[in-house]
């Protein structure tokens, strides 16, 4: 180690570049182990988009589909609940959705498609807090043990957490931001395509 | 050698990695151990050739632990057929193969590692039949060495059922089913061994658990004391000669250089020649022409058709080949008996090799004509074992009548333990030359 | 460290014969060939055409895909033959496949083991399976698939020269025609069948070649489609490890010319 005190030069310089060749060569073969941690082509393939067809979901109800192995929801809301969301801008902590996750071609209280019926609701049921999926709470009042005042929406049992029907976090709860939106398209006005939209490839 | 000499703790030269380096001296032998084990551990000057492979045996080592780590995270030891009716191991390593990114140079490496392993392991034991470097006082040292070849059987063999393919399978089955050739303890031994009555899911699994835990853990334990054991009483030469008989006045061995830095960088310039022959293999010839990677194993298990001929990988051939020699019924043992003794005994006798040899001369350069000749058809006799056991039984050389490969495994077999058992007599009546004092150049 | 030349010389001399001996031995396994099967016909490299190698994956899907997984494969690795997606898509993949999916076949295994006893092989890695001493794989299935003939006495109606009493009936017929044998010269590895084409298929003997070659081809491909980046890398590490040598080297020379 130090105790060979003098070292010539052309020795140093050999051994620098021994070094920097061989380290190089450990960096470069480093590559492969480190990527075989990536997902793999059948993970890529699961997360391939999905077409789902909702010519079968009727008013009021919700359709649940596995897009990247997580649950993809699709409400089909009543012109009654579409009517009462503008009236929660209040109580919801992001009611423009600026902070939450979402195509730039969703808008509005619906956080849907502009120009498509504003009725479906296409979501990420993954609560933002800590990734439970929030269950449906669509009935109005204390009916499903929601409060009084309850306009419809999803809780999630992990931590409380409550959104709207547009998936939006109600005040003073721990999620942070409303539910997420994934990119997808109308195929026809029954068929959607999840987890593609058309800036996409 | 010895490792009494009594090192100083290191004592800072003032800067922040002299610092560190106090601070850890005071808690932990670094110092200490850097200059007992490789900065003072005093090497012969004279390794040719031959002694590049103990460093690269344990560079393979590293290479499989590293590899297999990585394959781990992706292999399923399931015996289970599915959707599309390929069991689900199979399917695993298909997966590795196709969608991990760069599975398949992960697994090429392991699979390659595994040849290269045996490859390695096989010259660095020629290298102590070579130079004695199995006698006294290094008897511990090769007796380790052999438990050590043992293990690397049990692993490689555990390994391949892995893949799940054809010659996993029956490999599998027909060296597990040589436990019945035990008498009484036999049939249910086996059964146990496979926890089941055929091979399947559950000799995956234990396999498994075996090749990835077990066996690794013993491997490397033992492979620490072979290196102790090795560090206590120094490495042998060429010559044979015991360099720790002529020291200088600081008590340093007058042929001895330290491992580092001398061995170090050549064992670099060895390490680099190897990589470069391992990766012809892994990238231009990954199934090693059917040797590496059995073509036949390319096909999913199955339980009910046996390939039309089953070989084990060629490491195994030499000990397999012994097994088939033993054709026989004598004494109140059956041939089936007396094969799977043979196979056994094949490698334990090795271990018995410190006290057959009886010559005055440890290595070849001073040994007589007797030894040379014999050692010369050992190896001979030991790599047509070694081919005959990748052939079917009735394999003729030339495709000629005569030359029967039976009849030669046979006589080959015959000679390999000859040459241990008669070794006390031979070894002692061979004209050896007088060995020098001190290491000679080439 | 002088008064023992010649004994150096001995050990030279015994490495010397020690070497022969192993070069010979290396060439017991050329000279050593097994028996089993015929000769077999060698099948033409396609490997880098891609035009071949997409009729071969036009004639697997239409012809094999009914019965043969390929499991390995999935559609969108297909582009690795210079196919787009969408080509794959309109082309390649029936019913509501993705184009994530694995190649798999419509017939459940459990179904075909019904029907057919066993089920037909997954074909992800026949081309490397069928590699033997006589040849490679695709040599093996490029003569399997030309070497189908009329035998009345099977349950199919089809034996095979390559295969002999295989399970599968000739799918091809349609593109070969239908050939009787009629004589088998030499023996074991080196017989030759003498066939005769009795009812005239879609394509010409020479032309049906060369369709088998593509799909043998492909065959050939998905049993490894890294093949080609796998020896490339190989030069690039060779010649990496190249320069890492003559640093290598002449470090350990520098230090060991202190060593008397």
């Amino acid at each position: 180690m130090s105790n060979q005190g003098k070292m010539d030069c052309g020795r140093r310089r050999l051994i620098v570049a021994t070094a920097a060749v061989g380290g190089s060569g450990v960096l470069a073969a480093l590559v492969p182990f480190v990527s075989t941690m990536l997902p793999s082509e059948r993970a890529k393939a699961a997360g391939a988009p999905v077409e789902v067809d909702i010519s079968k979901l009727e008013t009021g109800q919700i359709m649940t589909v596995e897009w990247r192995g997580k649950p993809v929801w699709i409400v089909n809301r009543t012109q009654e609940m579409l009517d009462t969301l503008s009236s929660l801008d209040s109580a919801v902590s992001d009611p423009k959705s600026e902070k939450a996750e979402q195509p730039q071609y969703c808008e509005g209280v619906s956080r849907t498609i502009k120009g498509r019926n504003p009725a479906i609701s296409v979501m990420i049921g993954v609560c933002t807090h800590l990734g439970c999926s929030p269950t449906t709470k669509f009935k109005n009042g204390a009916e499903e043990g929601m409060p009084a005042d309850w306009k419809g929406g999803f809780l999630c049992p992990c931590h409380g957490s409550t959104f709207d029907l547009s998936g939006r976090v109600f005040k003073n709860k721990p999620a942070p931001t409303n539910l997420p939106i994934p990119p997808y398209r109308y195929l026809s006005d029954t068929r959607i395509l999840i987890g593609e939209d058309t800036q996409g490839a | 050698m010895s490792t009494n000499l009594n090192y100083e703790k290191y004592k800072s030269d003032g800067s922040h990695l002299g610092d560190l380096l106090e601070w850890v001296d005071k808690r932990f032998p670094a110092t200490m151990l850097w200059k007992s084990q490789v900065g003072e551990y005093y090497a012969p000057k004279n390794f040719n050739f031959w002694y590049f492979f103990g460093s690269l045996a344990l560079l393979v080592l590293v290479i499989q632990i590293v590899t297999g780590i990585f394959l781990v995270m992706h292999y399923k030891p399931d015996g289970n057929l599915n959707a599309n009716g390929i069991p689900g191991a199979f399917a695993s390593v298909n997966y590795i193969m196709y969608d991990v990114p760069w599975g398949w140079l992960v697994r090429y490496m392991h699979s390659t590692g595994a040849s290269a392993f045996f490859i390695v392991v096989y010259l660095h034991m020629f290298r102590g039949m070579l130079y004695g470097s199995y006698r006294k006082p290094r008897e511990l040292v090769w007796i380790f060495g052999v438990l050590i070849f043992l293990c690397l059987m049990a692993e490689a063999f555990m390994g391949y059922l892995l893949p799940w393919g054809q010659m996993s399978l029956w490999g599998a089955q027909v060296i597990i089913n040589l436990f019945s050739a035990l008498p009484l303890i036999g049939d249910p031994l086996t059964i146990w061994i496979r926890g089941d009555f055929v091979i399947s899911d559950a000799t995956l699994n234990r396999f498994f658990s075996f090749h990835v835990i077990a066996v690794p853990l013993v491997l490397l334990g033992l492979i620490a004391a072979h290196l102790i054991a090795l560090h206590e009483v120094g490495s042998n030469n060429p010559d044979g000669v015991e360099i720790g008989d002529k020291l200088d006045e600081k008590g340093i061995p007058l042929d001895g250089i330290p491992f580092h830095p001398y061995y170090t960088v050549k064992d670099i310039v060895g390490v680099v020649v190897f990589l470069a022959v391992f990766s012809i293999v892994v990238f231009f010839m990954p199934e090693g022409g059917g040797y590496f990677l059995e073509y036949n194993n390319f096909f999913q298990s199955d339980p009910l058709k046996t390939p039309p001929h089953i070989a084990p990988v060629w490491y195994f051939t030499p000990f397999y080949s012994m097994l088939r020699a033993m054709v026989w019924n004598f004494f109140w043992i059956d041939a089936k008996l007396w094969g799977v003794i043979a196979m056994g005994a094949g490698v334990v006798i090795l271990a018995f090799l410190p006290w057959l040899d009886r010559s005055p001369a440890k290595s070849i350069r001073y040994r007589g004509p007797i030894f040379k000749t014999l050692l010369a058809v050992f190896v001979f006799a030991f790599l047509i074992l070694g081919y005959l056991g990748t052939k079917a039984p009735g394999y003729k050389f030339f495709d000629t009548g005569f030359l029967d490969g039976d009849v030669i495994a046979q006589i080959f077999t015959v000679y390999y333990f000859l040459f241990f058992l008669t070794m006390p007599f031979w070894s002692k009546i061979d004209k050896c030359k007088p060995v020098p004092e001190r290491v000679t150049w080439k | 460290m002088q008064t023992c030349t010649g004994k150096g010389d001995l050990e030279m001399k015994t490495m010397r014969n020690l070497k022969t001996l192993l070069a010979g031995l290396l060439l017991v396994p050329a000279l050593a060939l097994a028996s089993g099967g015929p000769e077999l016909d060698r099948a033409p490299n396609v490997s880098g055409d891609k035009a071949a190698l997409q009729n071969g994956a036009k004639l697997f899907v239409n012809y094999c895909q009914g019965c043969h997984g390929l499991s390995a494969i999935r559609y969108n690795r297909l582009t690795d033959l210079g196919l787009s997606e969408k080509q794959i898509m309109e082309n390649l993949v029936f019913s509501d496949g993705k184009i994530g999916d694995q190649m798999t076949t419509a017939m459940s295994a459990a179904d075909a083991k019904k029907w057919f006893g066993a089920a037909p092989p997954d074909l992800s890695l026949v081309a490397r399976a069928r590699a033997s001493e006589e040849g490679s794989g695709a040599d093996w299935l490029y003569t399997y698939l030309r070497t189908f003939y009329r035998d009345e006495s099977r349950a199919t109606g089809w034996n095979n020269v390559a295969f002999d009493k295989v399970g599968m009936p000739h799918i091809l017929a349609g593109l070969q025609g239908v050939q009787e044998l009629v004589e088998m010269e030499g023996a074991d590895s080196h017989a030759k069948p003498t066939f005769k084409l009795v009812q005239q298929g879609q394509y010409a003997p020479a032309e049906y070649d060369k369709q088998v070659g593509d799909l043998v081809g492909f065959l050939t491909w998905a049993a490894e489609p890294q093949a080609a980046l796998r020896t490339q890398l190989g030069i690039a590490v060779l010649v990496f490890l190249g320069v890492l040598f003559v640093f290598a080297y002449l470090l350990k020379k520098d230090y060991w010319k202190d060593v008397h």
